[in-house]
């Protein structure tokens, strides 16, 4: 059994973009994810954050195999997934999951909550049919809604109670690995401390797997074992949580902590957040070398030779040139 | 007066399985140019409170059963159709909390963008373009020009929500009804968006409704917040009192899960039990069933807000009567 129960290599996912109202020509290619290596452990909760449209979604949905793998490679438990038939794909769902960060996209909305649930575990055979309303009803109670759920419509539900089918739903397989699209930004925060303290008690219970993608930094840091950090399709910052969060090296990750809010009007009204100048960049037209050098208080000529790449420093992985020096 | 009256709504679900009272008596009001941020448990009815000012609650199975929604001397619940549509989409806006389902999969993002104006501003289609292009780059949409004339598929969730967001501001409201405007987005973009949202307040004197459960944005963002659970309200004060010194035991359960003021590792506390059913009639106090300090009087009779300091409201009797 290998050590790790996902692997992805060098993975790169590029769109065509085509522009003009009528025959759209393509005019480039946004490079979403362009080259990720990352390793989940067994029973490891990996926390991903990254500024809007920096390719979050798109690593998900990739490593899903839900779009097309431009490059490289995603490994599930020893398999490779990125060549695997459709049938392999289908298999694997029985222990790969994801809980998407639109449940309103996800949920199919003439489907009962009794339908949604027991889809999946009718699929992989799981349950005999006559205990399925009983199955069904513990996985509503575990996501912390009444059984009397079952019968309604996604259409009926607030959000938060929508995304919590959507968690439901995701469980209801026994999962290995779960990649978690922004699984508890829709929740209230006793409703989220639920959810997070049931992926905890998964995960020491049977081993679950984690990817955690989320923007709410005290969130990721309170859940997650280590932290990456995305910036325009790449991993610039890569280590363990508390220390990400408490002593950030790459001017990226400092400045995303400067601006998380923190629950006190008084230190709210007088704190200093390292704002960043410039736009973020286009990532059909990535700047050259680094990325964030347009945006970086600490840029140099060099910065703009090469890319950086990601490299050991202080027991963590940095991809900035001088993080030695800053 | 204030821009806007809420009286005594009430808005009801029929369904099925029984009637959910979504928003059960809610009273509230918002002054020109503040920030009232409405923050509460999930399903407690704060979305279902900023559809029935829109007039968006689907009816059947929706209704709303009394109360009224005063906007500048007219009531929203009641109005004719035509001084309807001259307010909604106009003065005052929304933001959903989901944006795919308010954005038209099937029109390009510059058609949803320029639709409010072109129906509510005598302007050009050009005209209309210029405004669209340059309410983008205002929510930071990065090359905007090249991206206006896409799809919304082929947006990033948080860059959705952008557009959403633009679309709201466009026609420049005089009230923004925000729900959940920045879940989606990261902080950097959400310091970004809720600086815009300062600005507007300050130039066009937009007042806001900022529906969340993000209670560090309403730490930063707000004048006065209200916490609603069970489809009322239990506590209503200004954003320090709130914090600093939060009366009803809901608020205090509320707070006390924020993750960030706990330690890693442990598990996070949270408040034990389930919501109410709202589609079960409660005697008392909704939250007494989950609540540390409940003693067996509050679960019978009726809880009404009452004042306990000046403009701080709530709703445990316990607390009124000085017990706790
Ligand atoms: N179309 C509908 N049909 C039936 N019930 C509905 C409908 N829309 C909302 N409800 C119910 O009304 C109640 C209030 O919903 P609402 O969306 O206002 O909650 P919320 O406070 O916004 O929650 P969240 O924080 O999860 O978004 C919920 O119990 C929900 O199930
Ligand atoms: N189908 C598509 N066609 C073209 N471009 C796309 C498509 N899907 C995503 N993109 C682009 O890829 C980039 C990354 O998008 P992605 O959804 O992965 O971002 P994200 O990190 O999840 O952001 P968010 O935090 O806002 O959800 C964005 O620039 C987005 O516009
Ligand atoms: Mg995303
Ligand atoms: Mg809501």
């Amino acid at each position: 059994m290998p050590d790790n129960i996902l692997e992805l290599r060098d993975v790169k996912t590029h769109f065509t973009v085509r522009s003009g109202l009528l025959r759209r020509r393509e005019v480039g290619a946004v490079k979403a994810v362009d080259g990720v290596t990352l390793s989940l452990a067994r029973g490891e909760v990996l926390g991903l954050v990254g500024e809007s449209g920096c390719g979050k979604s798109t690593l998900a949905r990739t490593i899903l195999s839900l779009i097309p793998i431009s490059a490289g490679t995603v490994v599930l438990n020893g398999r490779n997934l990125s060549q695997a038939s459709s049938e392999e794909i289908a298999a694997s769902r029985r222990d790969l999951q994801m809980v998407f960060q639109d449940p309103y996209a996800s949920l199919n909305p003439r489907m009962s909550v009794f339908a949604a649930l027991s889809e999946p575990l009718r699929v992989h055979g799981l349950c005999p049919p006559n205990e399925t309303p009983e199955r069904v009803a513990r996985l509503l109670e575990t996501v912390g809604l009444p059984t009397n759920a079952m019968r309604k419509y996604p259409h009926e539900f607030s959000g938060g109670q929508r995304q919590r089918i959507a968690i439901a739903r995701a469980l209801a397989v026994g999962p290995k690995v779960i990649v978690a699209d922004e699984p508890v930004s829709a929740l209230d925060v006793s409703i989220q401390a639920q959810i997070l303290n049931l992926l905890s008690q998964l995960r020491r219970d049977m081993g679950l797997s984690l990817i955690f993608i989320a923007h709410d930094l005290s969130v990721v840091k309170h859940v997650s074992d280590r932290i990456a950090v995305m910036y325009l399709g790449r991993i610039v910052e890569l280590g363990a949580a508390a220390e990400v969060i408490d002593t950030p090296a790459h001017p990226y990750t400092r400045a995303l902590v400067s601006a998380i809010p923190r629950p006190d009007p008084d230190s709210e009204r007088t704190r200093q957040r390292i704002v960043l100048a410039g736009d973020p960049p286009s990532p059909m037209n990535p700047p050259a070398g680094c990325a964030f050098h347009p945006r970086c208080a600490f840029a140099v000529p060099q910065c703009q030779a090469a890319v950086p790449a990601l490299e050991p420093f202080r027991g963590r992985e940095v991809a900035c040139i001088r993080v030695s020096e800053i | 007066m204030a821009l806007l009256e809420v009286n005594d709504l009430k808005t009801y679900f029929h369904t099925r399985s029984g009637v959910t009272r979504a928003v059960d008596g809610v009273s509230f009001s918002v002054e020109r140019g503040e920030t009232l941020g409405i923050v509460g448990e999930s399903g407690s009815g704060k979305s279902v409170t900023g559809y029935s000012i829109m007039g968006l609650v689907p009816q059947p199975p929706g209704r709303i059963e009394s109360g009224s929604a005063v906007f500048d001397g007219v009531d929203l619940l009641r109005c004719s159709p035509a001084q309807v549509r001259a307010i909604r989409g106009k003065r005052v806006s929304m933001i959903f909390q989901d944006p795919m389902t308010s954005l038209n999969p099937y029109l390009r993002v510059s058609t949803q963008l320029i639709e409010p104006l072109l129906i509510h501003e005598k302007i050009s289609r050009m005209e209309a373009l210029a405004r669209a292009l340059e309410m983008l780059e205002a929510v930071g949409i990065h090359d905007a020009a090249g991206r206006i004339h896409g799809y919304p598929h082929e947006f990033s969730g948080g860059m959705r929500q952008r557009v959403m967001i633009a679309t709201a501001l466009i026609t420049r409201p005089a009230l923004l009804i925000a729900d959940e405007p920045t879940t989606a987005l990261d902080v950097t973009v959400q310091a970004q968006i809720l600086e815009l949202i300062r600005t507007m307040q300050r130039e066009l004197g937009m007042a806001v409704l900022f529906i969340t459960h993000d209670l560090a944005v309403v730490a930063g963002l707000c004048t006065r917040v209200q916490v609603m659970y069970a489809g009322r309200i239990v506590e209503s004060a200004d954003t320090r009192t709130l914090f600093y010194a939060p009366k009803h035991p809901y608020t205090r359960a509320l707070q006390a899960s924020i993750p960030a003021t706990q330690a890693k590792g442990a598990d996070l506390r949270t408040i034990p039990g389930m919501p109410p059913d709202p589609s079960r009639p409660l005697a008392g106090c909704a939250f007494a069933p989950r609540c540390e300090s409940a003693i067996a009087s509050c679960s019978a009779g009726t809880v009404e807000l009452a004042p306990i300091g000046p403009g701080h409201l709530q709703a445990c009797a316990r607390v009124q009567r000085g017990e706790i």
